[in-house]
Order: C-alpha cells, then structure tokens, then sequence
C-alpha cells in the first residue's frame, strides 16, 4: 500500500507540486480530473482498491500496542488537546453551549497541567454562543453546517447554512457530503457542492464529513477522502455521529492513507477527524498509534488530527487522574456534560 | 455408566457484570482441599479485574437502588431457591474446602440459605425500623429515610467459604448496594458456584461481582478506588486492614472493620451489617398550607 502513488500517476512526482491548492480547481497533478463526469468517474474509480481484510488486520495488530507509562501521560494529553468537544442534540441551549466551553478551556479544574481541547463542535445557530465564550483562548468554534446531519436539503439552503455559521463566529465549518449523490455516482456533483461550501467559508476551515458508514465499502471510503480533498477541503472526517458504525479503525486507516498519498503528490497537507464512537482512552491511543505508523508524527498535532467527541475527554480526564494520584478515579470526579 | 467416559472438567471463572469471564490477567491458581490435595484451578483476579467490576457495579447501581424493596426481597429469595436446587453442591464444596464432614457442611450450607431467605425478608423493612417521621419544632413533616451508599467493595471471610460470604454480602445486597466481594483465598469454589446461581436468579449483572483472588492484591486497590462508597474489611488480616482503612479515608469510604478472628457466623448478625452502607435521606415537608 505504501507504493499507491505510484499507481495514482506515474507522473505524479516529476511536476512541481504546487504548495497550496489554488483557488480554482483541485492541485496539479489533478488539475484535469474534475475536468468532465466521466473522467471524475474514471478517475475515482481507478483509485487501487482497498483490501478490507489487510486493513483490519493491519489496524487489529496496531491495535494490541501497548503504550505505558510516560507514553501513556503523553498520549492523553495529545488526545485531549486533539479532542472537538461536541454537543449536537436537538436539547441545546446556549447554556449547555457555555458550560461546555467552560469545560473546553478548563478540562479538569484540579489540574491546571491539563491542555485544553482544541474546539468546541455546535450546531451553527449556537456558533454565537460558543465563540463569544471561547473569545480569546485560542479553542476554535466548530459549527456543523450543510443540513447536518443529513445533507438533504438544497444547495442554497445548505449555503445559506453555512454563511450563517460563519456569520454566527464559527471559524470551522463540519459540512456533510450528499451520501445520496455519491452513492448514485453523480460525483461531479458532490464535488461542486463541497467546492461551492469552501468558498462561502471564507477563511473558515472546512471539514469534509464523508459519514463512511453509509458508503458501506472502504473503496468508496477512499474515493469520497480523495474527492473531498480535491474539492479543497481542509480536514476529511469519517462522520456524523448520528450513524453506526462511525469511526472505525479501518476507515481510519483508509483515510490516513488518503491524505498521506495526498500530500505525496500534491504537497497538501489535509487533516483527519474520526468522529462518532470512540468513547474510551484506549480507543483514542488505538488511532494515535495508527497515526504513527500510517502518516508518521506530521499528523500527531490539533493543528491535523482531531476527535469528534463528547464523552471521549471524560474518558481522558479520568485516565489522567489515574496516572496522577495513582489510584482509580469515578464518574463523580469529571463534570457531566 | 462406563467407566471410560471422559471426566468433563470444569473452568473456574469469575463472576462480573453477569458474565463469567476469565482472569483479564490470564492467571489462575491452584486450589487444595482442607488436606492439600489439587482440587481445581481458579481464576486469580488482577487489579483491572477489579476496575472492570466496578463499573459494572457502578452501572448496576440505578436499576439495583431504584427497584422497589418488595421487587429486591423477591430477587433475593429467588436466589434462596436456587441455592436450595444446588445444595448437594455447595455441601461438597463446603465440605472439601473446610474440612468438614458431610453431615456438617450440610448443615453450614442450609445456614447459609437461611441467611439469605432472612435478608430476603429485611428489604421492605428496613425503612420502616431504620427511618421514620422525626419531631420538629414547626410546621413541617419530617422524614429520615435510608438510602443504599451506592457500591461496596466486600473483602469475604477467609475461613467460612459460603456462609460467612452470604453473611458479608447479603446484607449488601438487601440494602439496595451493589457488590464488588473478593472471595476467600484458598476456598473460593462455593464462591464460584454462588455466581452461578447468582446469574440464573434474576439478579441483574453487575449488582453482585465475585472476584477469586488474593485480598491483599485486589483490596487496596479497591479501597483507593474514587467510585467505590464503601468497604467491608472481613476477610483482611488486621494489619492489611489498618492500611486500607486509612487509605479508604481518602475517598471518605463508608468503612465495616474485621474482627481479630472471624465471628461465629452461625449467630443471629441483627442489623450489624445492614446499617454500615446506607445513608440517611431527611426531608422536610411545609404542612398546614
């Protein structure tokens, strides 16, 4: 799998990779892809395909890794301060959104050594609330946009979505893809339509939701992360969360090879966020390990590796305490959120 | 029968969450009868062995502490009837573990089966002797209401294998806790057949937990625990005892101190075992308005 740029374009590495995608098109080498339906097709379709039983296997195996110790303080605080804090419930008020950001900044108030997460994850309408109480600690405000979580609706209304988020002070955008558009293989489409969300971000990031547990297969797992990434996204990201499966290992692993060969060819680095169903340290250390030995320690930062999670940094904090006082920790220790 | 057929032999495991997983450590240890002699290999609990029971003690707390005591009296008595189908068991157990003859394991046996039909019968009861409306000085109805602590971990007596352990973890139980026990060291079998019928008597996984291992490994992590609410010191030697008890104050642990030497479990225990993991619930109540 490590030789898939190869495969890609035998041309790939002779061009000059150009550093960031321009503003119109995706990248060279992959200027000419998006250039008819067919040769997006063809191109999407000719990526190699994953061989799902290698991808379990090799992430299972990556799996039993057992980290310890000062590795293991070490991995905790980088999960932490990888985690997007979330909360998207129908039930939000702002001052859900308030305590959560209190928490964002402050994940254990015993312990001033812990870092803060890296965003707070809210519904646009409560962008407001989130980035006026993030107001100058340098925690991003993440807003889902698009008819999240769904993405039925059309392009105006999930345009308009997305300018009132940013308006709202979000300045990270979750849009979801058309799962429906992919599935019946109108690619083109959901290209433009991530293309069109891009630029009514401005200068927000935007973070491509591929929701992999209704592509069904790893191969369409890696098509949607390359068109999401030629269409300018900044992060790919496995889901909503409102779907099962969510987040899994091997789709993981898919996705990290995607950005990986991504950069390879092109000399754009894309972020990955796994979301939805990693709940336990143990998971979170699962997928810094996956990143290690995938992509290497490029992606082990905030700035490139994220966790859609809410009950995660709970997990994370009791874990800490545990290394901290030496004796098991409860529920009772970590705020209820 | 043929002599030729194949012994099936039994795997000892614990008791946790309502499964019967094997040791996460992957240990076990030998057990011998009362004269030394191999009888089994049972599951020797780690540390995470413990953690893990306690959250699923933790989680069982809600649905345990939230049942009526009417429904909780019957799931106990439930589980007397059980006991009573597999009583030919627990006296072999009880008899090779202890050394004692057949006649008189028996006998422990049906003590411990009364044990368990006598706490059967306090869990509606006990509010009613241990609450009560209380006499205030204005115009409010008062009442005190006992509350179960929540988890407790239990360290079970060394010696008497099943009727000291249905006397340390019954009382837990009626009062609506739930249970993480330690079982004895060197006699744990009528223990591993108490989570058989514990399983198959309508207790809810998690509520009781039984652990085989070495008290002095599990117990001060145990008592350390942040999620646990209280701990009963039985089955630790004293010294071992004096140190959990001073780290369980840590965590302001409800603590129930061991004896020197074990009690005489066959004598009426009273509300000795109830009363040390509840809390005291009092409301005040606006009348005459």
């Amino acid at each position: 799998m490590a030789a898939m740029t190869h495969v890609l374009d035998a041309d790939a590495l002779s061009g000059a990779p150009s550093p960031t995608p321009s503003g119109d098109g995706p990248p060279a080498p992959f200027r000419d892809v998006v250039a008819s339906d067919s040769a997006f097709r063809a191109f999407l379709h000719g990526l190699p395909g994953v061989d799902q039983v290698g991808a379990q296997a090799r992430t299972a195996v990556l799996g039993t890794r057992s980290i310890k110790t000062t590795a293991k303080a070490w991995a905790i605080d980088t999960a932490i301060s990888m985690v997007d804090l979330t909360t998207l419930e129908g039930s939000d008020t702002p001052g859900k959104v308030r305590s959560l950001a209190a928490k964002a900044r402050r994940p254990d108030p015993e312990d001033p050594t812990c870092p803060p997460v890296a965003a707070v994850c809210v519904y646009g309408d409560l962008a407001g609330v989130a980035s006026e109480a993030l107001a100058g600690t340098g925690i991003h405000t993440a807003a889902v946009a698009t008819a999240f979580p769904s993405g039925r609706a059309s392009r105006e209304v999930k345009l308009a979505d997305v300018r009132d988020a940013v308006g709202n002070g979000a300045d990270e955008i979750d849009m979801v893809i058309d799962r429906g558009a992919f599935l019946a293989g109108r690619y083109l489409d959901v290209y433009e339509e991530i293309v069109a969300v891009k630029q009514a971000c401005g200068t927000a990031h935007l973070k491509v939701i591929l929701e992999t547990g209704e592509l069904v297969t790893l191969d369409n797992a890696r098509r949607a992360s390359w068109l999401a990434m030629l269409a300018g996204g900044d992060f790919i990201k496995t889901s909503t969360g409102k779907v099962s499966p969510a987040a899994t290992l091997p789709v993981c692993l898919v996705m990290l090879e995607a950005v990986r060969d991504f950069r390879a060819t092109t000399g754009v680095q894309i972020g990955v966020k796994p979301a939805g169903g990693i709940r336990t340290t143990k998971d979170a250390v699962k997928h810094l390990v996956l990143i290690n030995e995938t992509v290497g320690a490029d992606w082990l930062s905030p700035e490139w590796f994220r966790f859609g999670a809410s009950s995660l940094l709970n997990d994370l904090l009791l874990q800490r305490q545990k290394l901290r006082t030496g004796h098991y920790s409860g529920p009772d220790h970590v705020s209820i959120d | 029968m043929s002599t030729d057929r194949l012994e099936v032999r039994k795997t000892y495991k614990l008791y946790l969450g309502g499964k019967f997983p094997r040791s996460e450590s992957g240990r076990t240890y030998p057990v011998t009868d009362a004269r030394g002699r191999f009888v089994a290999n049972a599951a020797w609990a780690s540390r995470k062995d413990a953690r893990d029971a306690v959250v699923a003690a933790r989680a069982a707390v809600a649905g345990w502490s939230g049942a009526t005591a009417y429904n909780r009296g019957q799931v106990l008595y439930r589980v007397a009837e059980v006991m009573e189908g597999r009583a030919a068991q627990f006296a072999d157990e009880v008899a090779a573990g202890e050394g004692l003859s057949a006649a008189r394991a028996r006998a422990s046996v049906d003590a411990a089966i009364d044990r368990w039909v006598w706490y059967a019968g306090w869990t509606d009861k006990l509010s009613a002797v241990l609450g009560g409306t209380n006499p205030v000085a204005g115009p409010y109805f008062d009442f005190s209401i006992p509350e179960p602590s929540g988890v407790v971990a239990v360290l079970a007596p060394q010696r008497s294998s099943l009727l000291g352990l249905v006397s340390v973890l019954a009382p837990v139980l009626a009062t609506g806790n739930t249970a993480v026990v330690v079982t004895s060291h060197d006699r744990p079998l009528p223990a591993v057949t108490l989570g058989e019928v514990l399983a198959t008597s309508d207790v809810p996984g998690g509520v009781a937990n039984l652990l085989t291992g070495d008290a002095a490994e599990i117990g001060p992590w145990l008592a350390e625990h942040a999620d646990v609410d209280g701990i009963d010191l039985t089955g630790a030697p004293t010294r071992l005892a004096m140190e959990l008890e001073r780290s369980a104050a840590g965590t302001l642990k409800r603590v129930l101190r061991g004896t020197a030497e074990e009690p005489d479990w066959s004598a009426d225990p009273g509300l000795s075992r109830m009363t040390p993991f509840l809390e005291t619930k009092t409301v005040w109540h606006p009348i005459g308005l």
